[in-house]
């Protein structure tokens, strides 16, 4: 409907009123709305006043007296208020918003809330979904959304054992975080071994496990079997032990001297014929550390991927096999052009999130053996991985939390960009509407 | 012809045999390391290492020991305590959210979602430093109370996601002949659609119940007096120090985790990958 001149007038007027928030909605005539807006918007002057402004300013320096100021309980408030604002900033916009369709709808003529119940249902019916989200919200907000801002702000100071507050202050250095761990040479070189390790980790361990699992399911899916049931049952028990007691026991069934595998397994290998191996020094050469975890990962990590992997082969119509064994495919032809294709079109935004899981495999790397054997320098052992090796840097007897929490900013855009990319192309995750 | 049936034939044998060979060398490989350990539980003496001897001495000593000379009995019931509470309140705040993001489409839905999907991919726990801090300004430190919370807000948005995404196979057709019944928001939810979507709710209980037991990392970091362990945490201590290794003990108390948790994961088991799929490959 064209609006007449008096109506685009009326429509300015409200949005301009509302820039003290409230005003607008009187100018409606919806005076319970304003109030409501009027009240949130002194609440937040107030708040400023009692609490932001020094918490903004408390951020902006981190303190300048040691012994009395506290930097991180500053860089927390900070950062808190920044949430607070940006909560506030969203309500305000909403203001305006609303204050401006609000003179739309009555410029053309339809008739609007004026009263308090009318309103108050208005807001049942529509803000119901806002009510039931609220709490997930809440929660993601202080468990995911505020710790991450603090991360990303605690890489840009150099708070780390020489800045332990509040005896000493802890000050921005900007980018001297991440320009130390790409050219200082000792940082530099230790991420790079980190790095490196962990892609190679990462794929090779993710690999194997997806590898085992697809073999194990197609092998299973044979019309022949006797005792499948049987079968899946055990092939299932890596994935339902929790994992951390498998690992611990592999750990200790690792052991160089006393070790099952050194003193059990590999003896009882030798007396097949044309075998003949020496004990091996898992724990201790860093090569044979890193076979053994990348065997174990696929141990552990296997079951899930032959579970998915099996219920997407029994969907697949046999006639498809039938038709392909008359054209004359063998069964490998059969596998490539019928059965591969199927799993991945359904399964690879899963392995994606396999890649990434074993990309920040905590567990693994350090239940085994602490990353060890060896350090790489920085305090970085020769088998850990980003994460671990944040794990200790915020542990260790030196903490650096500033160098930790740069490297946490890394794998987050690392994993993040992997994922969506793949998202992207698999078209997985795309919404309706 | 006749020839090429016996190649067949013979080939087919093979394949047999090679087929069975995999999988009982696959069960071995998978059943000796969880044998060696949960023999080793019954084991006499000072075990330093597992070792699979079936004829020694059987005992249920080591059981017995560990509720009376260590904590773990405190241990594990820290762990239900902070599985207790993780498990209500994030599959409340989970199905409420997910039946939003499903049902209703409100301004910003399509943009929160996104940032669900985002968000979810972040390591969370690698935020310790973050974590370190707040818990200092908190005195949350060595506190359970903040490492729950910690499990259940790092949950919601992958499960958010799966949930929504398991509501999106119940037909709103249900939804909207309710309403023309006269049906309100909350009779909708609560009466028609949510009783379809139990055996989801069951898999992210059950999620969200195991988490804490196995979780090790934001644990080990938060939590700094042994009362306040949990049993991940805990049993790392009988078996950490190479100079003490109380074997025994560790395979008794990871006895007493697995089984249990392995019977719950095989009574839903058949839930976890059809609620993967669903929540993943549905928008």
């Amino acid at each position: 409907m064209e609006l007449n001149n008096n109506g685009q007038e009326r429509i300015k007027k409200a949005a301009l009123l509302s820039i003290i928030p409230g005003l607008g909605q009187f100018y409606n005539k919806q005076p319970f709305k304003g109030v409501v807006f009027l009240a949130i918007f002194f609440v937040f002057i107030i708040q400023m006043a009692t609490f932001g402004i020094e918490a903004m300013t408390g951020l902006f320096t981190l303190g300048v007296t040691p012994g009395q100021d506290h930097s991180l309980f500053m860089l927390i408030e900070g950062s808190l208020q920044l949430l607070i604002l940006a909560i506030f900033l969203i309500l305000y916009a909403i203001n305006i918003y609303d204050a401006k369709r609000v003179a739309t709808l009555a410029s053309i003529g339809i008739k609007t809330n004026k009263s308090f119940i009318d309103i108050m249902k208005n807001v049942y019916q529509n803000g119901f979904s806002y009510l039931l989200a609220l709490p997930a919200y809440a929660a993601m907000i202080f468990a995911i959304v505020f710790p991450v801002l603090v991360t990303v702000l605690t890489a840009f100071t150099n708070y780390d054992f020489y800045h332990i507050p509040p005896a000493n202050l802890v000050d921005w250095v900007g980018f001297d975080t991440f320009k130390d761990i790409f050219f200082l040479s000792s940082y530099r070189d230790s991420f790079m071994a980190v790095l490196s390790w962990t892609v190679i980790w990462t794929f090779a361990a993710t690999t194997l496990q997806i590898v085992i699992g697809v073999f194990t399911a197609v092998v299973l899916n044979q019309k022949f079997i006797k005792g499948r049931r049987f079968f899946g049952i055990i092939f299932l028990l890596p994935w339902a032990v929790p994992a951390f007691i498998t690992i611990m026991s592999f750990s200790n069934m690792f052991n160089d001297s006393i070790g099952a595998i050194n003193t059990q397994v590999i003896p009882l290998l030798n007396h097949l014929p044309f075998i003949d191996i020496d004990a091996i020094s898992w724990k201790t050469d860093p090569f044979w550390t890193k076979i053994a975890i990348i065997m174990i990962q696929g141990w552990l990590g296997f079951p899930f991927i032959y579970v998915l992997v099996s219920g997407i082969l029994q969907s697949i119509p046999e006639d498809l096999y039938e038709a392909a064994k008359i054209d004359g495919a063998n069964a490998i032809q059969r596998f490539r052009t019928i059965t591969m294709p199927a799993i991945f079109a359904i399964a690879t935004p899963i392995f994606v999130t396999q890649y990434t899981g074993n990309f920040n495999n905590f567990s693994m790397i350090y239940l085994f053996n602490e990353g060890g054997p060896g350090s790489v320098g920085a305090g970085a052992g020769s088998t850990d991985i980003l994460i671990s090796w944040i794990y200790k840097l915020t542990t260790g007897t030196s903490p650096q939390y500033n160098v930790a929490a740069a490297v946490t900013i890394m794998i987050s855009i690392i994993v993040i960009g992997i994922s969506l990319l793949v998202f992207k192309k698999t078209k997985a995750f795309e919404m309706e509407d | 012809m006749s020839k090429l049936m016996k190649s067949q034939k013979s080939s087919r044998a093979v394949n047999k045999l090679f087929t069975y060979l995999y999988l009982l060398i696959l069960a071995v490989v998978i059943i000796y390391p969880l044998l060696i350990t949960a023999s080793s539980a019954f084991k006499k003496g000072n075990l330093v290492a597992f070792d699979l001897d079936l004829t020694a001495d059987w005992t249920l000593n080591n059981f017995q020991r560990l509720f009376t000379e260590t904590l773990y009995g405190q241990w594990y019931l820290n762990t239900i305590i902070i599985a207790l509470v993780a498990m209500v309140v994030q599959v409340a705040i989970v199905t409420l959210a997910g039946y939003t993001y499903s049902r209703y489409r409100f301004i910003g839905r399509k943009k929160t979602l996104t940032f669900f999907l985002i968000v979810q991919m972040v390591p969370t726990t690698a935020a310790l430093t973050a974590f370190y801090v707040m818990a200092l300004l908190l005195g949350a430190l060595d506190q359970i109370w903040f490492l729950t919370f910690l499990y259940i807000g790092g949950g919601i948005p992958m499960n958010t996601w799966l949930m929504k995404g398991y509501f999106d196979t119940v037909p709103i057709d249900l939804d909207e002949s309710a309403k023309l019944d006269g049906a309100g928001h909350i009779r909708i939810f609560w009466q028609i659609v949510l009783p379809l979507v139990k055996p989801m709710i069951a898999v992210q209980a059950l999620w969200a119940f195991m988490t804490p037991f196995g979780e090790y990392m934001l644990a080990k970091f938060l939590l700094r007096t042994p009362e306040h362990y949990t049993v991940a945490i805990g049993l790392q201590t009988f078996i950490s120090n190479p100079m003490d290794q109380k074997v025994a003990l560790f395979a008794a108390g990871a006895i007493l985790i697995a089984l249990p948790i392995t019977i719950l994961f095989f009574m839903l088991q058949k839930h976890f990958v059809s609620g993967l799929t669903a929540g993943g490959t549905k928008g």
